[in-house]
């Protein structure tokens, strides 16, 4: 079973400003796990901007998980849709390699919300196919992913505050939903 | 925001800049040719699959796309527990 988990955040600021800020995420203070950024192939079709980006991050693992994930850093690939008419950015992000270890796949939908804000809706699945380790190893990085998340989310209203600063209140973030629980393992091909 | 590859962070930044101009002036303002950062993309995108071959980095399971397929995953039905 692999583990599911999703969140609702709401940003204070409109859609627009939230689908310009995406791409200069990085860096911010919370950034410091990421290590290098690259934009591997670009189009427009159908109006729609189709990107996929490969990111490299550190790995932090327990003392108990070296042993399966030893690898200093890991590559993750990021695909996302910007469709400008209909205001909908979605990202799907997952890790290359080591996915029989730990495979974390992560998918995000930012469309307008009320009054000007933009309401970020996170899916995220947490799988494991090490025998006799697999449920640890998914607990923990369903654990480490929330905490990861909640980063991103400070980090991306740190880089929106500064790129549109007459918004002061927008450090405030609204977590508005969470649930996490098994699900039967995803088909997936990789 | 650094490269994969060291050499090419100047070209990236280089790159990165003219997509933001053009994504936040053109594009978003209903624009779609995408011709303007093209010169400079291609020049970036050969330096990092450059570095990314040294690297030993496999490119197929790069180019897969999974988002907008049918291996996209799918959140499970709500439950009303």
């Amino acid at each position: 079973m692999a583990r599911y988990f999703e969140n609702t955040t709401t940003f204070n600021f409109s859609w627009d400003q939230v689908a310009r800020g995406y791409w200069k995420r990085y860096p911010n203070p919370q950034s410091s796990h990421v290590l290098s950024e690259d934009t591997w192939s670009r189009q427009v079709k159908d109006g729609c901007l189709y990107t996929k980006r490969l990111l490299t991050k550190t790995n932090r693992v327990p003392k108990w998980g070296e042993r399966f994930f030893n690898a200093k850093s890991v590559k993750i690939i990021e695909e996302s849709i910007v469709d400008p008419e209909k205001k909908i950015l979605i990202t799907y992000t997952r890790n290359l390699g080591y996915t029989k270890v730990m495979s974390v796949v992560e998918r995000v939908e930012y469309r307008p919300g009320v009054s000007g804000t933009t309401v970020a809706r996170r899916s995220a699945w947490v799988d494991s196919q090490v025998f006799g380790f697999s449920r640890a190893i998914r607990a923990f990085g369903l654990e480490r992913f929330k905490k990861n998340a909640s980063q991103m989310v400070n980090g991306f209203n740190h880089v929106l505050n500064s790129m549109y600063p007459r918004q002061s209140h927008s450090s405030v973030y609204t977590l508005k939903e969470e649930r996490s629980r098994n699900v039967l393992p995803a088909v997936h091909t990789s | 925001m650094n490269s994969i590859g060291e050499e090419c962070t100047e070209l990236k930044q280089k790159y990165d800049d003219c997509f933001n101009s053009w994504f936040s002036e053109r594009f978003l303002k209903g624009d779609h040719d995408d011709s303007m950062c093209a010169g400079i993309f291609k020049v970036y995108q050969e330096c990092v699959k450059k570095a990314m071959k040294q690297q030993n980095i496999d490119f197929k399971d790069i180019d897969k796309d999974v988002l907008g397929t049918e291996n996209e995953f799918k959140a499970p039905p709500t439950d009303n527990s």
